[in-house]
Protein backbone atom coordinates (compact mmCIF):
# COMPACT_ATOMS: atom_id res chain seq x y z
CA UNK A 1 0.00 0.00 0.00
CA UNK A 2 1.43 3.30 -1.05
CA UNK A 3 1.33 6.20 1.30
CA UNK A 4 0.23 9.49 0.00
CA UNK A 5 2.83 12.15 0.55
CA UNK A 6 1.65 15.63 0.60
CA UNK A 7 4.10 18.01 -1.06
CA UNK A 8 4.34 21.26 0.83
CA UNK A 9 6.08 23.35 -1.80
CA UNK A 10 9.90 23.61 -1.77
CA UNK A 11 11.45 27.01 -1.19
CA UNK A 12 14.99 28.02 -0.37
CA UNK A 13 14.96 29.94 2.90
CA UNK A 14 16.08 33.48 2.17
CA UNK A 15 15.91 34.87 5.66
CA UNK A 16 19.51 33.87 6.40
CA UNK A 17 20.80 35.30 3.14
CA UNK A 18 21.73 38.59 4.81
CA UNK A 19 23.69 36.73 7.49
CA UNK A 20 25.68 34.77 4.92
CA UNK A 21 26.42 37.93 2.98
CA UNK A 22 27.51 39.65 6.20
CA UNK A 23 29.93 36.84 6.99
CA UNK A 24 31.52 37.07 3.57
CA UNK A 25 31.64 40.85 3.87
CA UNK A 26 33.43 40.65 7.20
CA UNK A 27 35.96 38.21 5.75
CA UNK A 28 36.85 40.56 2.91
CA UNK A 29 36.87 43.57 5.24
CA UNK A 30 39.43 41.83 7.41
CA UNK A 31 41.65 40.61 4.57
CA UNK A 32 41.72 43.91 2.65
CA UNK A 33 44.81 45.93 3.38
CA UNK A 34 44.16 49.60 2.82
CA UNK A 35 47.52 50.86 4.04
CA UNK A 36 49.60 51.72 1.03
CA UNK A 37 53.31 51.69 0.57
CA UNK A 38 54.98 54.99 0.97
CA UNK A 39 58.35 56.29 0.01
CA UNK A 40 60.36 58.85 -1.91
CA UNK A 41 59.24 59.18 -5.48
CA UNK A 42 61.77 59.48 -8.26
CA UNK A 43 61.66 59.39 -12.03
CA UNK A 44 64.72 57.96 -13.70
CA UNK A 45 65.94 59.41 -16.99
CA UNK A 46 65.25 57.28 -20.05
CA UNK A 47 68.04 55.19 -21.48
CA UNK A 48 70.29 57.19 -23.78
CA UNK A 49 68.78 60.48 -22.69
CA UNK A 50 71.89 62.43 -21.87
CA UNK A 51 71.91 66.17 -21.98
CA UNK A 52 74.76 68.59 -22.10
CA UNK A 53 74.37 71.00 -19.26
CA UNK A 54 76.20 74.19 -18.55
CA UNK A 55 78.70 73.60 -15.76
CA UNK A 56 77.39 76.65 -13.93
CA UNK A 57 74.04 74.97 -13.44
CA UNK A 58 75.36 71.79 -11.92
CA UNK A 59 75.80 71.32 -8.22
CA UNK A 60 77.67 68.17 -7.36
CA UNK A 61 76.67 66.32 -4.27
CA UNK A 62 79.03 63.52 -3.40
CA UNK A 63 78.50 60.88 -0.74
CA UNK A 64 81.48 58.90 0.45
CA UNK A 65 81.62 55.45 2.00
CA UNK A 66 81.50 56.78 5.57
CA UNK A 67 78.36 58.83 4.90
CA UNK A 68 79.95 62.27 4.64
CA UNK A 69 78.55 64.65 2.08
CA UNK A 70 80.48 67.03 -0.12
CA UNK A 71 78.25 69.68 -1.71
CA UNK A 72 79.93 71.65 -4.48
CA UNK A 73 83.36 71.14 -2.92
CA UNK A 74 82.36 71.88 0.67
CA UNK A 75 81.69 69.35 3.38
CA UNK A 76 78.10 69.67 4.64
CA UNK A 77 76.28 67.83 7.41
CA UNK A 78 73.37 65.83 5.97
CA UNK A 79 70.82 67.54 8.22
CA UNK A 80 71.93 71.00 7.04
CA UNK A 81 71.79 70.01 3.39
CA UNK A 82 68.23 71.26 2.81
CA UNK A 83 69.09 74.74 4.09
CA UNK A 84 72.23 75.05 1.99
CA UNK A 85 70.55 73.76 -1.15
CA UNK A 86 67.60 76.11 -0.68
CA UNK A 87 69.97 79.08 -0.57
CA UNK A 88 71.75 77.92 -3.69
CA UNK A 89 68.44 77.47 -5.46
CA UNK A 90 67.50 81.06 -4.65
CA UNK A 91 70.76 82.20 -6.28
CA UNK A 92 70.25 80.02 -9.35
CA UNK A 93 66.87 78.48 -10.04
CA UNK A 94 68.15 76.45 -12.98
CA UNK A 95 70.40 74.47 -10.70
CA UNK A 96 70.55 70.74 -11.20
CA UNK A 97 71.79 68.73 -8.27
CA UNK A 98 73.83 65.77 -9.32
CA UNK A 99 73.96 63.13 -6.60
CA UNK A 100 76.88 60.76 -6.81
CA UNK A 101 77.29 58.08 -4.19
CA UNK A 102 80.36 55.93 -3.59
CA UNK A 103 79.62 52.30 -4.38
CA UNK A 104 80.43 51.28 -0.80
CA UNK A 105 78.25 53.97 0.78
CA UNK A 106 75.07 53.04 2.58
CA UNK A 107 71.64 53.29 0.98
CA UNK A 108 70.42 55.00 4.17
CA UNK A 109 72.71 58.00 3.57
CA UNK A 110 71.56 58.22 -0.03
CA UNK A 111 67.89 58.22 1.02
CA UNK A 112 68.65 60.91 3.60
CA UNK A 113 70.30 63.08 0.96
CA UNK A 114 67.40 62.65 -1.48
CA UNK A 115 64.99 63.44 1.36
CA UNK A 116 66.90 66.63 2.19
CA UNK A 117 66.90 67.67 -1.46
CA UNK A 118 63.15 67.12 -1.60
CA UNK A 119 62.74 69.21 1.53
CA UNK A 120 64.63 72.00 -0.21
CA UNK A 121 62.08 71.71 -3.06
CA UNK A 122 64.79 70.78 -5.52
CA UNK A 123 62.93 69.30 -8.47
CA UNK A 124 65.92 68.76 -10.73
CA UNK A 125 67.82 65.90 -9.22
CA UNK A 126 70.17 63.83 -11.26
CA UNK A 127 71.60 60.52 -10.17
CA UNK A 128 75.10 60.08 -11.45
CA UNK A 129 76.33 56.58 -12.05
CA UNK A 130 79.14 55.67 -9.74
CA UNK B 1 -12.29 68.28 21.67
CA UNK B 2 -10.13 65.33 21.05
CA UNK B 3 -9.33 64.27 17.56
CA UNK B 4 -9.06 60.62 17.04
CA UNK B 5 -6.38 59.69 14.67
CA UNK B 6 -7.13 56.51 12.96
CA UNK B 7 -4.23 56.39 10.56
CA UNK B 8 -1.38 54.55 12.17
CA UNK B 9 1.96 55.09 10.57
CA UNK B 10 3.95 52.01 9.83
CA UNK B 11 7.42 52.85 11.15
CA UNK B 12 9.74 50.09 10.12
CA UNK B 13 12.98 50.12 8.22
CA UNK B 14 12.52 48.07 5.08
CA UNK B 15 14.77 45.06 5.31
CA UNK B 16 13.94 43.47 2.01
CA UNK B 17 16.82 45.17 0.19
CA UNK B 18 19.32 44.51 2.98
CA UNK B 19 20.98 41.52 1.29
CA UNK B 20 21.38 43.55 -1.90
CA UNK B 21 23.15 46.36 -0.08
CA UNK B 22 25.43 43.93 1.67
CA UNK B 23 26.18 42.11 -1.56
CA UNK B 24 27.16 45.41 -3.14
CA UNK B 25 29.60 46.08 -0.31
CA UNK B 26 30.85 42.52 -0.53
CA UNK B 27 31.54 42.82 -4.25
CA UNK B 28 33.40 46.09 -3.67
CA UNK B 29 35.73 44.50 -1.13
CA UNK B 30 36.17 41.38 -3.24
CA UNK B 31 37.28 43.48 -6.17
CA UNK B 32 39.65 45.66 -4.17
CA UNK B 33 41.28 42.85 -2.19
CA UNK B 34 44.64 41.69 -3.42
CA UNK B 35 45.27 38.31 -1.89
CA UNK B 36 48.60 37.66 -3.55
CA UNK B 37 51.31 38.89 -1.24
CA UNK B 38 55.00 38.25 -1.40
CA UNK B 39 57.13 37.55 1.61
CA UNK B 40 60.15 39.46 0.35
CA UNK B 41 63.37 39.62 2.28
CA UNK B 42 63.94 40.66 5.88
CA UNK B 43 64.87 44.32 5.68
CA UNK B 44 64.76 47.43 7.80
CA UNK B 45 63.64 50.34 5.67
CA UNK B 46 65.33 53.72 5.81
CA UNK B 47 63.47 56.71 7.22
CA UNK B 48 62.51 59.85 5.33
CA UNK B 49 60.27 62.89 5.78
CA UNK B 50 59.11 63.93 2.33
CA UNK B 51 57.31 60.73 1.50
CA UNK B 52 54.56 60.13 -1.00
CA UNK B 53 51.94 57.45 -0.99
CA UNK B 54 51.93 54.98 -3.83
CA UNK B 55 48.73 55.41 -5.76
CA UNK B 56 47.71 51.89 -6.61
CA UNK B 57 48.79 48.49 -5.46
CA UNK B 58 47.81 47.06 -8.81
CA UNK B 59 50.38 49.11 -10.68
CA UNK B 60 53.17 48.56 -8.18
CA UNK B 61 55.91 46.03 -8.39
CA UNK B 62 58.39 45.50 -5.59
CA UNK B 63 62.09 44.82 -5.64
CA UNK B 64 63.60 43.73 -2.35
CA UNK B 65 67.27 44.34 -1.68
CA UNK B 66 68.76 42.96 1.52
CA UNK B 67 71.85 44.21 3.29
CA UNK B 68 73.73 41.09 2.16
CA UNK B 69 73.16 42.14 -1.45
CA UNK B 70 70.35 39.75 -2.39
CA UNK B 71 67.83 40.97 -4.93
CA UNK B 72 64.34 39.47 -4.84
CA UNK B 73 61.36 40.04 -7.13
CA UNK B 74 58.16 38.10 -6.45
CA UNK B 75 60.04 35.81 -4.08
CA UNK B 76 62.61 34.77 -6.66
CA UNK B 77 66.22 35.73 -6.31
CA UNK B 78 67.94 37.48 -9.18
CA UNK B 79 71.42 38.68 -9.91
CA UNK B 80 71.54 42.41 -10.56
CA UNK B 81 71.63 41.97 -14.34
CA UNK B 82 68.63 39.62 -14.37
CA UNK B 83 66.35 42.41 -13.14
CA UNK B 84 66.17 43.93 -16.62
CA UNK B 85 64.23 41.06 -18.23
CA UNK B 86 61.68 40.69 -15.44
CA UNK B 87 61.03 44.40 -15.20
CA UNK B 88 60.85 44.80 -18.96
CA UNK B 89 58.08 42.20 -19.17
CA UNK B 90 56.21 43.91 -16.36
CA UNK B 91 56.64 47.30 -17.98
CA UNK B 92 55.23 46.00 -21.29
CA UNK B 93 52.24 44.45 -19.49
CA UNK B 94 51.53 47.60 -17.49
CA UNK B 95 52.61 51.01 -18.78
CA UNK B 96 51.61 52.65 -15.49
CA UNK B 97 54.07 50.53 -13.57
CA UNK B 98 55.73 52.04 -10.52
CA UNK B 99 58.67 50.17 -9.07
CA UNK B 100 58.88 50.21 -5.31
CA UNK B 101 62.41 49.62 -4.17
CA UNK B 102 62.41 48.04 -0.75
CA UNK B 103 66.06 48.17 0.11
CA UNK B 104 67.67 47.72 3.49
CA UNK B 105 69.19 50.89 4.92
CA UNK B 106 72.58 49.17 5.07
CA UNK B 107 72.49 48.02 1.44
CA UNK B 108 75.44 49.25 -0.59
CA UNK B 109 74.94 51.99 -3.16
CA UNK B 110 76.93 50.04 -5.74
CA UNK B 111 74.10 47.52 -6.00
CA UNK B 112 71.37 50.18 -5.91
CA UNK B 113 73.18 51.97 -8.70
CA UNK B 114 73.22 48.73 -10.73
CA UNK B 115 69.47 48.40 -10.21
CA UNK B 116 69.00 52.01 -11.40
CA UNK B 117 70.85 51.12 -14.59
CA UNK B 118 68.80 47.94 -15.04
CA UNK B 119 65.53 49.80 -14.55
CA UNK B 120 66.57 52.41 -17.07
CA UNK B 121 67.34 49.67 -19.55
CA UNK B 122 63.96 48.05 -18.87
CA UNK B 123 62.28 51.47 -19.35
CA UNK B 124 60.70 51.19 -15.89
CA UNK B 125 61.42 54.76 -14.92
CA UNK B 126 58.94 55.48 -12.17
CA UNK B 127 60.73 54.55 -9.00
CA UNK B 128 59.80 54.84 -5.37
CA UNK B 129 62.33 54.40 -2.57
CA UNK B 130 60.20 52.69 0.02
CA UNK B 131 60.78 54.25 3.41
CA UNK B 132 59.26 54.76 6.81
CA UNK B 133 58.08 58.09 8.13
CA UNK B 134 60.77 59.88 10.07
CA UNK B 135 59.81 61.68 13.25
CA UNK B 136 62.00 64.52 14.47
Amino acid sequence: MAKKRRFKGGEIPTSSMADIAFLLLIFFLVTTTIDMDKGLGMVLPAEGEELEINKKNILNCLINSTGNVLLGGEAVEIRNLAKTVRQKLVENDKLIISVKAHSASNYMDYVKVIDQLKQANATRISIAES
Amino acid sequence: MKVNRKTQLDTEIPTASMPDIIFMLLIFFMVTTVLREYAGLPISLPKAKRIEKLKSKRHTSHIWVSKEGLVSIEDKLYSSDGVRHVMYEKRVADPQLVVSLKADERAKMGLISDIHTELRKADALKLNYSSKTAID
